[in-house]
Formats: structure tokens, sequence, C-alpha cells
């Protein structure tokens, strides 16, 4: 069955690339056999399915007329320059770097979309020998069930619902947005697009959307503004660089981890402690981790981190008195 | 049936593939293609009924049988009119896009150079198909470089079967420790990568963070073999809590429900307000405290007791130290 079927559909694919002219469905039907056999109804349907299944492909099969003079009798061609990769030349390196990248992602969908572009470079006479070239491989992964419905809309322009819980809210809201594009940042997804409910461009972060993501548009119904810039958005993202000081008390032998990015001052300190200036670029991230230490760290300055860390050890020992 | 799609689509890779290197053995042939050389075979024998329209003498694309069938290789003539593959299209081209990107953005100043060749001349032929490439922005942690040799180190340890010796940072513990494993796999989760190895300082199984790894050194000694050892599966996430562990109850504010989101919780109640009671299984008390700490005002330890004793006096020990 499938032998036949793909005998089918590359008799008409090569009917169609080699003709010069528009073919019509008389012609297609002398000339591809199991058209011939068919009955005019069922040769109908099973012409329309092969002509779909082509274009799924991306083979692009054109529709115009067999005779330009006279408009009347539809014909199919496939033109041969939207049909054929154009020529690649490499270096040895740079087809190691194709290899190297069709092993980046990690993702299942869009590794199988890299193998099959490795695949037609290959055909295309290009030879992959990874070991030309010695690099360190990254991995890509993607493992927010919301990843590939939004890559695919971004990718074809398609507007977009699905429902999405900001992290201090409580439940759910259905937003409505037409993705312009997704960007990684410290290993988390997010997408990026015009918000239509609220008009302006928003970012959301792959993860906290929940349920399907659901076509709410036709493909191709907008555009990405010119001049929007990504590469900002995720700046924005990223943490902030470490170049703040603060001064701490840090106990001897403990806080290892702090000590990573942590310089004696010499200046003097109680017995049993030492005196650091470690860096940091968020106030409250760097809270957070020297509250990760309880009593082995105390910090001595700023007084915006000294302050944030008093105020949420008094809270924590409050907020416990309610159970004890 | 998508058996005919596929098959067409690796048939026009296939014959432009085997026309620009003139022959190929099947065995190069199905490691190319990713598929068993059974496969390639059946490929082959439908392009034998293929060709220009009419299928008269002539018009057929030629497969070389004999040479086939006697030395394992294959030969096509006949096809001049399918010298080229199709066109990237769009998932295609952009996926491979992006995947050079990430490359390029780990690659040393030597390496990017060439990156950057691979890319434009990528991008040129993909034409169209590249334009989605240019809505996708990358952005590698900052110690990822590390992470990445490490992983490709690791991976070969996995593989040669090796012992690996570790310095292993243990947040919760504050202290790096240097240990023996028996390295499993190299997995990743929830944005990190892990290593699976049974650890001869733990005697059991246990996951350790690559970022948390401040050096491995690949031993020669051979893993030792330990019976009823699985590599994880981290399709459920990173966190798969035991029976054995302490069962917690927390009452958490709005702001802290993202708690909630990060580790799996055996049973979440809203609140009035916007808050949740939860109850989730905790492998390390100290961990909690820490967690605890952070929170500040925003959640409770409702059970057990002890342990909300635990949290109030670290908090006012180290309260003790600003007074």
């Amino acid at each position: 069955m499938t032998a036949r079927k793909s005998e089918r559909l590359l008799n008409l694919m090569i009917t169609l690339l080699v003709s010069r002219t528009y073919v019509s469905k008389a012609r297609l039907r002398e000339v591809v056999e199991p058209y011939r056999e068919a009955g005019d109804e069922a040769f109908e349907k099973m012409f329309e399915r092969d002509k779909e299944e082509l274009r799924s492909l991306g083979i692009p099969i054109e529709v115009g007329y067999v005779d330009q003079g006279f408009e009347d009798e539809p014909g199919y061609r496939i033109e041969r320059s939207a049909f054929e990769l154009p020529d690649i030349d490499l270096t040895p390196e740079e087809a190691a770097v194709i290899g190297l990248g069709a092993r980046v992602w990690q993702h299942a969908g869009l590794a199988s979309a890299t193998s099959d572009a490795l695949v037609k470079l290959k055909a295309a006479g290009v030879s992959v020998d990874r070991a030309a070239l010695s690099v360190v491989q990254p991995q890509l992964t993607a493992e927010e069930p919301a990843f590939e419905p939004f890559w695919d809309a971004t990718r074809t322009r398609t507007p977009v619902r699905f429902d999405y819980r900001r992290s201090s809210a409580v439940r759910a809201t259905t937003r409505h947005l037409q993705p312009w594009g997704v960007v990684s940042s410290r290993g988390r997804w997010y997408v990026v697009g015009h918000d239509t409910d609220r008009s302006q461009p928003r970012v959301f972060r792959l993860s906290r959307v929940q349920g399907d993501v659901v076509d709410d548009g036709t493909p191709g119904s907008f555009d990405v503004p010119p001049g929007t810039d990504l590469r900002a958005i995720t700046r924005s993202l990223a943490p902030p660089p470490a170049d703040r000081t603060a001064e701490v008390l840090v106990r001897s032998g403990a806080a290892h981890g702090l000590r990573r990015h942590a310089q004696p001052t010499g200046g003097e300190a109680p017995e049993g402690w030492e005196r650091l200036r470690a860096t940091y670029g968020a106030a409250d991230a760097f809270a957070d981790e020297v509250l990760g230490y309880a009593a082995e760290v105390v910090v001595v300055a700023p007084a915006e981190v000294r302050e944030s860390v008093v105020r949420r050890l008094q809270e924590a020992a409050r907020a416990q008195e309610v159970t004890l | 049936m998508t058996g005919a799609r596929d098959q067409v689509a690796r048939l026009l890779a296939l014959v432009p593939y085997i026309q620009s290197r003139r022959e190929v053995s099947l065995d190069q042939a199905a490691a190319d293609f990713g598929v068993p050389p059974s496969q390639i075979v059946k490929d082959l024998n439908v392009l034998w009924f293929c060709g220009l329209p009419g299928l008269g003498m002539g018009d057929l694309i030629d497969v070389d049988m004999d040479a086939l069938e006697g030395d394992g290789v294959i030969r096509v003539s006949n096809a001049d009119y399918l010298s080229r593959p199709l066109r990237l299209d769009s998932s295609e081209a952009s996926a491979l896009i992006v995947a050079l990107r990430a490359l390029r953005e780990g690659s040393d100043d030597d390496v990017r150079p060439i990156v950057d060749r691979t890319l434009g001349k990528l991008e040129a032929a993909a034409g169209d198909g590249a334009a989605q490439a240019a809505e996708v922005d990358i952005r590698l942690p900052e110690r990822q470089r590390q992470v990445d040799e490490l992983r490709d180190r690791l991976s070969r340890a996995v593989s040669d079967q090796r012992q690996v010796r570790l310095d292993y940072y243990v947040p919760t513990r504050d202290e790096t420790t240097e240990r023996v494993v028996d390295p499993l796999g190299v997995v990743t989760a929830d944005g990190n990568t892990y290593l699976d190895a049974y650890c001869h300082l733990a005697e059991d199984q246990r996951l350790f963070r690559v970022d948390r790894i401040s050096s491995a050194e690949v031993l020669d000694t051979p893993v030792e073999r330990h019976d009823g050892l699985e590599p994880r599966d981290l399709a459920a996430g990173i966190f798969q809590p035991s029976g054995t562990d302490l069962l917690v109850t927390l009452r958490l504010d709005p702001t802290a429900r993202w708690v909630a989101e990060y580790h799996p919780v055996e049973s979440s109640r809203n609140e009035r307000g916007g808050g949740l009671t939860v109850r989730l299984r905790v492998g390390d008390p100290a961990w909690l405290v820490q967690l605890m700490l952070r929170l500040g005002a925003s959640a409770e330890v409702l059970e057990p007791a002890g342990l909300a004793e635990t949290v109030r006096s670290v908090a006012l020990e180290a309260l003790a130290n600003y007074s």
C-alpha cells in the first residue's frame, strides 16, 4: 500500500516538475497510472489529497491556466527554483558546525526538524564530519508543554489565546496574543508579543501557561512591528550584573557558597568571624542568599540589604508563633 | 497514512544524495538517513517504478540492483531532474539557525567566526524559510560554558563506564565534599543539567547538579556494577519525593504561591484571600528552614510543630547577631 502510494506521489511530482507549462488534470490522468484507473469521483478525491500531501512536504505546487490565451482550463506545475535548495558550499569546518548544530535541540519536535534539515543538506552534497571542529556542544531544552504551539504560532504568525496565571495571582485568566517571537533566558522560555486585551507588548513565561494554546485567528494575520528588539527584551529578563558590593561578617569555616563571590576586606572582625566584601547583582536575591546561612553570616552594609534580612528574620520568627 | 509521505520525503533527499556522490554504500546511506538499511532498500524499490511522464522505456529511474544486492552499493541514474534536494521549510530552517546561534553563544573566539560564516551561508540558502529565526533569541546562563564542558566530559565517562571523582557543593549543608561516583547518565530537567550516579560516599544513587560540581576528574577505574540500579527518568520533574520524607504542612500567602509551582505538593487547598495551604514531602529539613527564612511573613509551618520551632529558633539566633 505504502509503496503504491509513494510511487503515485512521486510520479505526480516529477510530472509537475519537469513540465515547462501548466499541466491539466486531464493530462495528469493520462500519465499517472492510478489516476487513469480510477473513476471520475475517486480520481478527484485522490488528486486533491495527493496535492495536499505534497504541499505538506513543502513542495510548492502552483496553479495557473494551461493556455494563457484562454483562461478556462486550470493546470498545475512546480517551479524548479522554488522547489530546489540553492547551492550551499561549505568548508569541512562549516559542515561540522551544521552537524554539531543538529544535536543542540533536546526537544523532540525541534530535534526532528533539525535532523530533517541535516538530511537535506547532506543530499545537497554536504559531508558532515563533526570531528573537523573541536567545540563544546551546547544543548537547548524546552520542557514547557506550551513551547511547541508558541514556536509554531510565531512561525506562522497566528494569533493565539491561552490561560495564564501570574505568580501572585490566584486564578488563571484568558489572554489573547499576537506572538512575535520566543526568547530563552537562563533555561526558561518566554513568548513576546502584542497583548490584544491590553493593547501593549507583553512577555509571558511559558511555564505559567495553563492548558492548551489555541489558535485565535488566521495564519499570517499580523506583522511583527519593524524595529522590535527581542535582544533588549531578553536582556531585561536576565539578572542584573553583579556590580554591587556588600560588607559581611562570616563565621570562620562557614558560608563556603558565599565565599565564592567574596574577598577578605582585611578589616577587623570579632573572634571567630571574618570580614568579607561580597559582590552581588540584585539586593533581594543577595538577601535570600544571606538568609540561607542563617546565623553564619551578618550583613554590615549596605543598609538596604541589612534591613531586608533583619525584617524577614523577625517576620519568620513571628509567623511561626501562630503555630507554636 | 503517514508512511507514504515520509517515504516520499526521504526519496526526495535520497536521490540527490546518491547522485551528488555517484555511489554510496547502503550502510552509509542508512546511517545518514537514520533508518535501517532494509528501509532504504524498500525506498529504492519504489523508485524502480518512477520516472518521466508516460513511464515508457528509458523514462524510468534506474537503480543498479546488481550493485545493491551484490556489493551493498547504491547507484542511481536517469534522474537528472532530481539532482537537488527540496528547500528547507521554515520549521527546519529556523530550528537549525537557532541551534547554530546557541552554538555561537557558547563558542570560543576562534570558532565564532566559523559559526558566523556557516550561519550566513545557511540563511542565504534558506531564503524566506529563515524569517522566523529572526524572532527567536537565546541567552545562555553565565556559567553555561562551564556546564557544557562538564557535561561533555561526564557524558564521555558515562559511555566509557569510568568512575569520576567530584568536588560537589551542597548548598543546604554549605559544604563541598569530594566523592567518587559511578556515572549512570547525564540528564536535564527544569532547565538544569544533572549527573545521575551511584555515589560511593552516600552509598546510594544521587543526582548532582552540574553547575554545583566545581571539579570532575574522570578516573581510569571502571565503574562498579550495582544490581537493581536504573538510570532515572526525570519526566516527572527533578523532585521525586519519597514516602519516608517528612510530611510538612505550610500556609502560603498569595505572594508565596510560587512555592507550590516549584515543588511538587501532595495536596493544595485555596484559602480565602488568595493564599494556599499545602502539604509537601521534605527530604532535608535544612532546606525547608532556609526556605522559610526567605519567605518571612508570607509563609508559616503549620505542621509538624517541631519544625516550626526550629525555624523560629534559627531566626532568633540569627537576629541576635544584629542586636
